[in-house]
């Protein structure tokens, strides 16, 4: 069994400024840069319910301009230092981040502290991106990849459950979104209590935290609302929705169940499960059946997605659409034998290697650094996260992955989802 | 280098325990004949199916079992295997890439199998509209040159080649002076250096039997492409003819494009990860800003031979392709009018230093671009690539943009939905 020991371990500093901001820093000299990463704990399952969107034309709006500078000039302050700034939305988070090189850095902060604080939400600014986002709307509308993905997700959680609906919403609802709406979000969600700022890199963890409060700890608003997740109803029935989209070459099968929230301490057992299923040797069982043996796809796989709430476990293939019957008879195959028998020692095994050694891969840049520092601090694995993953993966049993691939892996309650052309 | 021919770069970076392994073969889709367009890709893929010393069951997990990654690549020029692990696997990784340069399979049954599985990859890109027009694009473009056939081949040379095909190609590009082996990491040189020798030494010597390519003749006219294939969102594409990276044009173009559509570096690689928009860049302005596109991006990477400089654009929901083509094609025709002006000089020099160092930001990506450009320029380029971009002038960009961005010399692409016709 791999140790994955590491040289190198992760020890971040946490602060937590009187307005509640957490400050995580982590020093590295590997790279004259520095990665920061400004994630609130908001997304698109804040989204009003008949408004869908909020949040995602947020994240496209809420870097041009703010009280004290342009949207010009924000641009200019990146594109001088060659700075290319990333604003993301999902469910549960919005997040800016960048990478800079360390001479940078205090101008870089500064800024992204300015866009979270003061975004001024231009109503010229806001009607370009809409327009933007409406066309981004329009090319997943086009790709059977992401229309089988949002049919799955709408048989799994229904359009009353956060996960049921899209992150860049409807093309009405973006239509009707104002600014006022963008405002409102930000004031009732982007706030310092549910803020948290990672700074890796080369930056003295003192200097960091000391310009992580300079920008940030005057700053009050009140705390965000905790608004919980619900349960996702579940299904004893097999549904299967069906997409046509005349012209396009090759069919996508999405085909998934929901699952278990990420503090759930069954995590690590169906993570263990989903590798064997559908990811160890780039697709586990699934890519071994249906791309190895029978040559039917480019790609075959599953995701596990366990976050807030109840998340999906997906497997996806893109497949000829004459192929279409015959590679969900494969998946329902390896779903049905997996769950059944769960792994064999070979696979769990090999599959908890894989895990535990692939750790130092992932904490290799300071960008990845400061996003496994976020993940950690999101669901309270603690600052010793990295160290304790092992163990974490060691104390699961062959049992656990076998009962967890039984409680989850059966094809007569699976969501079924194709979108391509007319078989 | 050793007796036989092999290539070998080591780099000692002792920051994480981790090695990077990359064999590149100085063989893509730019060295294949008619009739057997994707052959390097499709033999790339049989490469991963088993080898005298590991059967295609054990390759599969051979690397991740000791929690690395594995993968390879394909692209014009070059052929490459990739593996990042624990230092303490560098034989395993050593070991698994002297089985593929020296005894792949190519098992009949294992071929046909990967046909379909090719040929799906295919079907899979032809959903993507943008990656159709792009590839429309790139073979009007290129009418002569081999770099003007997709990558993964044209579907009837997919469907008519033999086995013996793919492994004729294998036996004449995999050995050992046809590769450049790097290995990055926590790794002692003398050390790895004595286990390559160890695992590699005794593949025999052959020598390289290069197909000539055919150069591209000089394009007189304008050419143009229109797809009209359904779906929602039309794409404008605008290629032009760009230089190979030994040619003294290639870092002033590289240069125009940050102040075009922003910088985005020389890694391939790193390309994958995508680059979020640059606002400040001329055609993000123009285009973008204006309401004209939802986005905008232009690539130009490092190649042996000359290759397209392309510029893409997605229309904004209801702007027609008309306009916004007139409007792109008049903010590259002002900036071959009247060039760059000292400040966006400085300001694309600033940027493309920024990218080099965030590149660079792990073992995996220093490896690919040592073997990447010494694949495609040879030994020393990337060491005088900083000092190059420190030097290009506002001058040269301005002559770059003269010379490369001529109405005659470009081909344009539209991919619109059928419903709104033109």
């Amino acid at each position: 069994m791999s140790t994955g020991a590491l040289t190198r371990p992760v020890s971040p500093t946490r602060d937590v400024l009187d307005n509640g901001v957490v400050v995580l820093t982590h020093e590295s000299t590997a790279t004259p840069s520095v990665a920061v990463n400004a994630t609130f704990y908001c997304g698109s399952a804040n989204d009003p319910p008949d408004l869908p969107g909020v949040a995602y034309l947020t994240r496209r709006t809420i870097d041009r301009g703010t009280s004290l500078r342009s949207a010009a000039d924000v641009a200019e302050t990146l594109d001088d230092r060659g700075v290319s700034l990333r604003v993301s939305a999902s469910r549960h988070t919005l997040t800016i981040s960048c990478v800079c090189l360390s001479e940078d850095f205090g101008e870089i902060l500064s800024l992204i502290a300015d866009i979270a604080r003061r975004p001024v939400f231009p109503a010229e600014e806001i009607e370009k991106r809409r327009i933007e986002a409406v066309t981004s709307l329009r090319e997943d509308q086009d790709d059977p990849s992401k229309v089988a993905r949002d049919l799955l997700l709408g048989i799994l959680y229904g359009a009353a459950h956060p996960y049921g609906r899209t992150v860049k919403g409807t093309v009405e609802s973006l239509g009707s979104i104002t600014r006022r709406d963008l405002v409102e979000f930000h004031a009732r969600y982007m706030v310092p209590s549910a803020l948290r700022v990672a700074i890796v890199g080369h930056v003295a963890a003192g200097a960091a935290v000391t310009s992580a409060a300079r920008s940030f700890d005057e700053w009050r608003q009140p705390v965000s609302p905790d608004e919980p997740i619900a349960p996702p109803v579940l299904h004893d029935l097999r549904t299967v929705r069906t997409a046509v989209m005349p012209g396009k070459s090759q069919a996508d099968i999405c085909y998934g169940f929901t699952t278990i929230r990420r503090v759930d301490p069954r995590y690590y057992a169906y993570w263990m499960m989903n590798n064997v299923l559908g990811q160890f040797g780039l697709g586990g069982r699934l890519a071994d059946n249906i791309r190895e043996r029978q040559g039917m796809a480019y790609y075959a796989y599953s995701s596990f997605d366990a976050t807030v709430g109840e998340g999906p476990l997906i497997i996806r293939a893109g497949v000829d659409p004459a192929n279409v019957t015959r590679t969900i008879g494969a998946i329902d195959d390896e779903v049905r034998a997996l769950g059944a028998d769960g792994p064999t020692r070979r696979e769990f095994e090999d599959t908890r290697d894989s895990l535990i050694g692939a750790l130092p891969r992932m904490l290799e840049t300071n960008e990845s650094i400061a996003e496994f520092i976020q993940y950690t601090e999101q669901f309270g694995l603690g600052l010793d996260f990295d160290r304790r993953l092992p163990s974490c993966l060691g104390a699961v049993s062959m049992d656990d992955v076998r009962e967890a691939a039984r409680e989850v892996l059966d094809p007569l309650r699976a969501a079924v989802a194709v979108a391509g052309p007319r078989e | 280098m050793l007796a036989n021919g092999l290539t070998v770069l080591v780099q000692e970076i002792h920051t994480a325990p981790l090695v990077s392994v990359w064999c590149w073969y100085r063989v893509g889709s730019g060295d294949e004949p008619p009739g057997l367009t994707g052959v390097s890709h499709w033999v790339e893929h049989m490469n991963f199916k088993g080898t005298e010393q590991i059967s295609r069951d054990q390759m599969k997990g051979i690397v991740e079992k000791l929690g690395g990654m594995w993968n390879g690549y394909t692209w014009i020029d070059q052929t490459t295997y990739l593996e990042t692990a624990s230092s303490a696997a560098v034989d395993t990784l050593l070991f698994l890439e002297a089985q593929r340069m020296s005894s792949s399979l190519f098992e009949p049954e294992e071929c046909e199998s990967e046909r379909t599985v090719v040929i799906s990859e295919l079907q899979g890109a032809e959903n993507d509209p943008d990656q159709v027009l792009d590839l429309e694009v790139t073979a009007t473009a290129l009418r002569v040159h081999p770099y003007g056939h997709p990558t993964i081949g044209w579907l009837h040379d997919l469907q008519s080649m033999t086995r013996a095909d793919l492994y004729g190609h294998y036996q004449r590009h995999y050995m050992p002076a046809n590769a450049t082996l790097v290995i990055v990491g926590d790794v002692d040189t003398d050390d790895v250096l004595r286990r390559v020798d160890k695992y590699f030494g005794s593949i025999p010597a052959a020598e390289v039997r290069r197909y000539q390519r055919p150069a591209e003749p000089p394009q007189i006219g304008e050419r143009r492409v229109v797809l009209e294939r359904g779906g929602t969102t039309a794409y404008l594409e605008l290629a032009f003819p760009a230089p190979a990276v030994s040619e003294s044009g290639f870092v002033p173009l590289l240069a125009l494009d940050a102040v075009l559509s922003g910088a985005k570096g020389v890694s391939l690689w790193s390309a994958f990860r995508g680059t979020p928009p640059q606002r400040k860049a001329r055609l993000y302005t123009a285009l973008v800003e204006d309401g004209l596109a939802a986005s905008v991006s232009g690539v130009l990477l490092p190649t042996r031979d000359p290759f397209i400089y392309s510029l893409s654009f997605t229309a904004a929901d209801g702007v027609p392709l008309e306009v916004l083509e007139d409007a792109a094609l008049s903010a590259i025709e002002r900036v071959a009018a009247q060039g760059v002006t000292e400040a966006e000089a400085a300001r694309a020099r600033r940027q493309l230093r920024a990218r080099l160092v965030f590149e660079n930001d792990s073992v995996t990506s220093i490896a690919h671009q040592l073997g990447y450009f010494d694949t495609v320029a040879g030994p020393g380029y990337l060491e005088q690539l900083e000092c190059r971009i420190a030097m290009v002038t506002a001058e040269q960009m301005g002559q770059a943009a003269r010379q490369a961005l001529g109405a005659s010399t470009r081909t344009v692409g539209w991919s619109t939905p059928a419903r709104r016709g033109r």
